[in-house]
């Protein structure tokens, strides 16, 4: 049968009920959020069930908001159905003081390494994640560089002079 | 004591107790083309488990792309696959060319379906001839490396630069494709089709070929799967996913080519399968080619959208017309209209499905780029893959899962 | 193979000297059946056409150090037929490619692993000073670690600039002093880099 967004939204409404928001897209993929700690039951709902079949994750990415005071942090599942070609997007919203999500690696492993670089990027911690540490940046790094507050450039450098380079003129 | 002097190198758990070496195939080796480290743990000469160890060259193409407006972006694409960089270039044309609702020309569809399959071409030569050095073959890596130059010839020719490439522009392409260029497409479609039959014959049915790559690093489709494979690694494995044909773009819905496909997904299905994408796009850019020259007139002079929006007018306009200069203007200097929304688009890189997930709010420059770059999701897999398998094959398996490392770390 | 022989392919009165290369002998005191010289211009003269270059090729100007090593733009030409991997047996330790900061010590730790003589070329805009990459992650040049000899700029630079860079290095050989290594000169440039 087919399978259109309408008919996913009201499978998800129906098994979800109140908890699922969609979000219209004009370019034509399925958004939807639910609150976080439901990320795993929609996931394995959405893997289970026989007709949706989403059972290929394509990634996973975080998002900072720093305007949304309890909602900064979004961490993004993209899904896909290979047997019907449909991709949704699913999105699940935390505030940046306490970024707990549970971990969907055991589900996918591909979540693994994905999750791991989410949290290098932005700090969100997995819970039950097998080895959550940063995966790109070094060791030490002690801040999360992709968040809104961090600028792109190496502060600590001393050579390039930022007024040269049209940044203002922070370095002596 | 390891880690006083080797602070990057951190011994297995339970190594000690037991009795298994520990080898650190660092980022720099001969046998990793790219920095990435794997540690592995031995028994002698097979490998019990492996770890990996990636970001020696994390560039932060993501943080920089949020300070660049979005055609300032094709360069850091370029640097993703730099084997293949066109085919990053294409993908992220398309990805804006979705967000800013721009229509593409049939011409220029089939001018990036060239350039695309060349570049596809242009990988796969250099993933299956190290796969042959890995094995003790160098000499069909320098023989392969020639007509490599002839793709880089043509690309000099359209663009200018050999490597990272930079082609095209949102909404086409920066100029036309002169006659020098098509007649070193033609050069290259008489001569290649030759070498490549050499390059099958040398390897392909070759004995100790065979047996160095059979049956090292095989994959069920179903495990591939769970580990996001995409590409030729997952044809090999058996399951025909490709982009091309499951969510055509650029016109790729009315070309006719085959996608051949693997059974036990070891070194000798990736090799094979690769061989047969490359006979696969030989066939689709002389279709292409036949489509372009069919277009005659004013049609044949079209390389670009009618998007004034989007595309730079040039340059004789910008001086002597009003519009013109008013849209170089605005172009430039970041004052026009970037709808609100986010998109993701993908296409088919010479790895697996390339990914762009762009969120716009509506600014210059976007608020937030992320790249799924198939190279980092299926490198996870090596671990299960050699368990159990000698080192030497563990060697040709990280050859044959053509991992590029500035993709796999961007 | 495709490409038939174009030149000399019917060699009239053929001149050995056109064939052949020849490089002029240093100055020096001849005489019936001797010849001297300073002894570091033999060594330059016959180390500056066998360096043994260590590819150290992290991105996309190692695919183009591949093509400069392939038969079109052959390095081999000019004595580096032998690319070792391993430090311990290269004259020429070339950093192709960005260095992030976390490649930074084990790019350290090459270069001390080196034996003198030892000369550094860095090939690219991301190894000569970060290159389009102004961010915290990537090392904006390797002469913040190590002492450089050679730039070479492009990104990536065409083979031929490759090339060009190798011959000036070739230079550098061929002019070394025999006692540079050992000069309070070198040993405060390595100082600087906390090299001992």
């Amino acid at each position: 049968m087919e399978i259109t967004t309408q008919y996913i939204q009201d499978r998800l409404l129906e098994k979800f009920g109140k908890e699922i928001s969609f979000l219209l897209d004009p370019y034509e993929m399925l958004n939807f959020e639910t609150p976080k700690d439901k990320n795993l039951k929609v996931l394995q709902f959405l893997f289970d069930d026989e007709i949706l079949r989403f059972r290929f994750l394509i990634d996973i990415c975080a998002v900072h908001y720093p305007d949304q005071k309890g909602r900064e942090l979004a961490v993004v599942y993209h899904l896909h159905n290979l047997q019907d070609n449909v991709r949704i997007r699913y999105k699940i919203f935390t505030p940046i003081e306490n970024p707990d999500i549970f971990s969907a690696t055991g589900l996918y492993q591909s979540a693994n390494w994905m999750e791991r670089e989410t949290y290098d990027f932005f700090g969100i911690n997995f819970v039950g994640h097998p080895n959550l540490k940063r995966i790109q940046n070094v060791d030490e790094m002690d801040y999360f560089p992709m968040r809104k507050e961090y600028p792109m450039e190496d502060q600590t450098r001393i050579d390039k002079d930022d007024e040269m380079f049209g940044r203002g003129s922070s370095v002596l | 004591m390891s880690d006083l002097i080797f602070p990057n190198i951190k011994l297995p758990e339970g190594s000690i107790e037991k009795n298994t070496t520990t080898l650190n195939m660092g980022p720099t080796h001969p046998a990793t083309h790219g920095v990435f480290q794997n540690i592995l743990e031995m028994d002698g000469e097979r490998v019990i488990s492996s770890e990996q160890t990636v970001g020696y060259i994390h560039r932060a193409f993501e943080k920089i792309a949020e300070r660049r407006p979005l055609y300032q972006i094709t360069t850091l694409t370029d640097r993703l696959n730099y084997c293949s960089s066109p085919i990053n270039n294409m993908g992220w044309h398309l990805t804006c060319e979705k967000l800013l609702r721009v229509k593409i020309p049939k011409r220029v569809d089939y001018l990036r379906v060239i350039i695309m399959e060349l570049a596809r071409i242009s990988d796969h030569l250099i993933c299956n001839s190290i796969v042959g050095v890995d094995t003790g073959a160098l000499s069909v890596f320098l023989y392969v490396m020639q007509y490599r130059e002839l793709i880089y010839e043509i690309y000099e020719e359209i663009c200018g630069s050999r490597l990272t490439t930079n082609i095209g522009r949102i909404g086409g392409f920066e100029r036309n494709f002169n006659n020098t260029a098509f007649t070193k497409l033609e050069k290259f479609l008489k001569e290649y089709p030759g070498v490549l039959k050499e390059f099958e014959t040398l390897l392909q049915r070759n004995r100790i070929f065979m047996e160095r790559t059979i049956g090292a690093g095989p994959i069920s489709g179903e495990r591939a799967l769970n580990y996001g494979f995409t590409g030729p690694n997952l044809r090999a494995a058996g399951v025909d996913y490709d982009v091309r044909v499951h969510s055509p773009y650029s016109s790729y819905e009315d070309f006719d080519f085959k996608i051949p496909i693997g059974k036990t997904g070891d070194c000798y299905d990736r090799f094979l399968v690769r061989n047969q994408e490359m006979w696969q796009s030989l066939s689709i850019i002389e279709q292409a080619y036949k489509k372009v020259q069919e277009f005659k007139g004013a049609e044949a002079e079209v390389y670009h959208a009618d998007a004034p929006e989007y595309y730079l007018p040039p340059k004789q306009d910008v001086y002597t017309k009003m519009e013109a200069l008013i849209w170089h203007f605005k172009i430039v200097m970041g004052e026009t209209e970037i709808p609100v929304g986010e998109v993701y688009n993908c296409v088919e890189g010479a790895n697996g499905e390339l990914g762009f997930y762009l969120i716009s709010d509506g600014g210059r420059t976007p608020y937030r780029l992320h790249f799924r770059r198939p190279c980092f999701i299926y490198y996870q897999a090596f671990n299960e893959i050699t368990q159990g398998c000698m080192l030497s094959d563990a060697v040709v398996v990280l050859s044959s899962l053509n991992l590029i490392a500035g993709e796999m770390d961007g | 193979m495709a490409r038939p022989v174009r030149f000399n392919v019917n060699p009239q009165n053929p001149k050995i000297s056109d064939a052949i290369g020849f490089t002029d002998l240093p100055e020096g005191l001849e005489g019936e059946g001797f010849y001297a010289t300073k002894f570091e211009k033999i060594v330059g003269l016959a180390r500056k056409n066998s360096i043994w270059p260590l590819p150290f090729a992290t991105s996309c100007c190692g695919i183009e150090f591949m093509a400069t090593m392939g038969s079109h733009y052959d390095l081999a030409r000019f004595g580096s037929e032998r690319l070792g991997f391993t430090p311990r047996q290269c004259d020429l330790l070339m950093v192709m490619g960005t260095i992030a900061k976390k490649m930074a010590p084990i790019v350290k730790q090459v270069y001390l692993q080196m034996a003198e003589p030892r000369w550094v070329l860095a090939m690219g805009a991301c190894a000569s000073s970060g290159g389009i990459f102004d961010s915290y992650s990537v090392l904006q040049g390797i002469d913040q670690i190590i002492p450089v000899d050679v730039y070479i700029p492009g990104c990536p630079p065409r083979p031929e600039a490759v090339l060009d860079g190798v011959i000036r290095i070739q230079d550098l050989v061929h002019n070394e002093s025999l006692r540079r290594r050992n000069s309070p000169h070198y040993k405060a440039l390595l100082n600087s880099y906390d090299i001992q």
